[in-house]
């Protein structure tokens, strides 16, 4: 057996490649992705609209609608089994057992003509073939765990009775149902009032220590990443840009585009009356931009970023950067140190 | 008209009240929602309120009722020195409406899809009547130039834009005018961290040029500290603390600001955040006697639950509605 430094870990996305058909023709929502979640990790992925995080996150549960998607390309490896070329039976044992996702609005995501113990009593029916009477006993348990006060009567309402908070809580009970490995949460708390948030995200940690999980947040702020990811990977328009312990990158961003998004955040410490904005706007998932796709917008572009894609560089212990500019500086820097 | 001088508040509220009458499910009890209740606040010309809340504390029916899109159930609203509640209020209001905007939060939603960008931009010109083509197409341009937008984009259609840009046609409609007073109901909240940096700052820059007071509203404390000069915290309805932006921040007295301020993540991952405060905002269904915070405050005593607390003036412009003080 290795030994366990040098484990492998318990997901392993390599060179994803996610095609949606537009009105335009083919569109490149994720590009040769790769990312790895080890053992009882948490891994952040943060970036605006169209940076491809969500469809990272539902490529990984293949929950694409095929007629309007190519088959992804790469490979997602999964306890030794590629989950993208898993036969539909299998994967169907894997979703919502093994993994389990919880989305942004609680409120579009759960069903409203079902009780909430059926909606959590269903994932154990299907996946450990339990009768009525376990489930339900079983749900008010998993509430409990969420910390639902009343659970045992909160147990036979439906959906409109609960507020955001309280359903975010039920979804997350369903996610956890069946003991998952690997639980991904696609911005759970967007949707929430600030104080609720703050609920949401003390309870996911709580979980994840206490149930041994893995969590891949998802999510487009940088202060929820700061709270929660202990790993954290930028995306920006389909591609990752930087890889960094969560530390490392708060203190020293490598990639300009990570650096202006944190300027960018509204300071609630300092006064600040002007805040440094990102020049530009996203750009269309559609366009194409030759070389660096942030080099539009980069404050420190040179002619070889728009000209040449630049490759995700080692940029430190743990870290890469897809910014050979930076990167150099940074190496330099630091041989000047040392 | 009414002249307003420094020192006249452009915008004065008092004891403004909002109740909605409902019924729950079909023929059941009618019950009363205060969405707002009583309370009291004053913008001067060129500064801003921040307006902040949680959803369902009814800072976006503050919002409505200024511009008066909702009729007030009690209290006095007075805009430029007018009065617009009351019985005798529609002229008044009638009078001051070509001063007041609005700024929606939906960037999507409050474009008319089937407009092109210059229509749209113009429909306040249209509805108030007078101008010339030339004029009106004039002005139009003028305004996307103010934005920050190419004067080609009035003949483009909304859907062509991202929200960002939107945001900025929704922003140069407001204008169409020349308001004194816009009212931005969550300007920013939907759209993307780079992209609000830039209409936070041209908000700021419009003020700085046009000398705007503005009523902004948010959900979130970190947004309003780059833009408001004094903020006001709303709960379940009621105001609870209200000062100038600096001492908002540096030293905040109501609990309920407190765990606000406390409750928003930081870019920071060595910041260890106090436990969240538990449980939720409470019904304003004939809301319980008291203050509204008391079931959820770390701090409460027993009047808490009994007696709603009166507002307090603390200091230069700080008002706290808490028996602590």
């Amino acid at each position: 057996m290795a030994s366990p430094e040098l484990k492998a870990p318990m997901l392993e996305v390599d060179d994803l490649t996610v095609r949606f058909r537009t009105d335009d023709g083919w569109m490149t929502a994720v590009d040769r992705v790769s990312l790895s979640v080890g053992d009882g990790e948490a891994l952040g992925i943060v970036g605006e609209s169209g940076s491809g995080k969500s469809v990272t996150a539902l490529s990984i549960l293949r929950l694409h609608a095929a007629p309007t998607t190519r088959m992804p390309t790469g490979r997602i490896l999964y306890g030794g089994r590629d989950l993208l070329t898993l036969p539909t039976r299998q994967m169907r044992a894997i979703r919502g057992g093994e993994i389990a996702m919880i989305f942004q609005d609680p409120m579009s995501s759960l069903n409203p003509v079902l009780t909430i113990a059926d909606q959590i009593g269903e994932s154990l029916r299907l996946h450990q073939g339990v009768n009525q009477a376990t489930a339900r006993k079983r749900a008010i348990e998993l509430l409990e765990l969420v910390r639902i006060p009343d659970a045992a009567r909160r147990v036979d309402e439906y959906p409109h009775r609960l507020s955001g908070g309280m359903r975010q809580r039920v979804m997350i009970a369903i996610a956890i149902a069946c003991r998952p490995k690997l639980l991904i949460a696609d911005e759970p708390t967007t949707a929430l009032d600030v104080t609720i948030q703050a609920q949401i995200l003390d309870l996911l940690r709580d979980l994840q220590t206490e149930l041994g999980m893995s969590v891949i947040l998802i999510t487009h702020d940088m202060g929820v990443i700061a709270e929660f990811a202990r790993r954290v990977m930028v995306m920006y328009a389909g591609r990752v840009v930087e890889t960094s312990p969560v530390g490392e990158l708060f203190r020293r961003p490598v990639h300009p585009y990570t650096e202006g998004l944190l300027e960018a955040i509204p300071k609630l410490d300092v006064d600040v009356r002007r805040l440094p904005a990102i020049p530009g706007s996203i750009p269309d998932p559609t366009a194409v931009i030759p070389g660096c796709r942030y080099s539009p917008r980069c404050p420190q572009v040179q002619d070889t970023c728009r000209r040449e894609a630049p490759p995700l560089l080692p940029a430190g212990p743990e870290r890469e950067a897809r910014c050979p500019p930076r990167v150099a500086a940074m190496m330099a820097a630091a041989e000047g140190v040392s | 008209m009414s002249g307003t001088d420094s020192s006249t508040p452009i915008v004065r509220v008092r004891d403004l009240t909002k109740d909605f009458h409902v019924t729950r499910g079909r023929g059941g009890p009618p019950a009363v929602l205060r969405a707002v209740n009583r309370i009291s606040f004053d913008i001067k010309p060129g500064t801003t309120l921040g307006l902040v809340g949680e959803s369902g504390s009814g800072k976006s029916t503050t919002g409505r009722l200024l511009v008066g899109l909702i009729p007030a159930s009690s209290g006095e609203i007075s805009l430029f020195g007018e009065t617009i509640t009351g019985r005798d209020g529609r002229q008044p209001l009638a009078r001051v409406r070509s001063k007041l905007q609005f700024v929606f939060q939906d960037p999507h939603g409050s474009l008319n899809p089937r407009m092109r960008v210059g229509d749209c931009i113009a429909e306040p010109i249209d509805v108030a009547g007078g101008w010339s083509r030339k004029d009106r197409a004039d002005r139009v341009s003028e305004l996307l130039e103010t934005v920050g937008l190419p004067r080609a984009v009035a003949e483009r259609f909304p859907h062509e834009f991202s929200g960002g840009q939107r945001q900025r046609i929704g922003i140069a409609r407001a204008l169409a005018l020349r308001p004194d007073l816009v009212i931005c109901d969550e300007p920013v909240s939907a759209l993307d961290v780079s992209m609000q940096a830039q209409i936070i700052n041209l908000l700021l820059d419009l003020q700085d040029r046009l000398g705007l007071s503005y009523l902004f509203i948010a959900h979130d404390l970190a947004v309003v500290r780059s833009i408001a000069t004094d903020v006001a915290v709303m709960y379940a309805g009621a105001l609870v603390e209200q000062a100038p932006k600096t001492v908002l921040y540096s030293a905040p007295k109501h609990p309920y600001t407190k765990a606000l301020l406390e409750a928003v993540p930081r870019p920071d991952p060595d910041r260890v955040r106090s436990p969240a405060l538990g449980g939720e905002v409470p019904s304003i269904l004939n809301p319980p006697p008291g203050c509204a915070f008391a079931a959820r405050c770390p701090n409460a005593m027993d009047m808490c639950r009994s007696e709603r607390p009166a507002t307090r003036t603390t200091g230069e412009g700080h008002v706290v509605a808490c028996h602590l003080y």
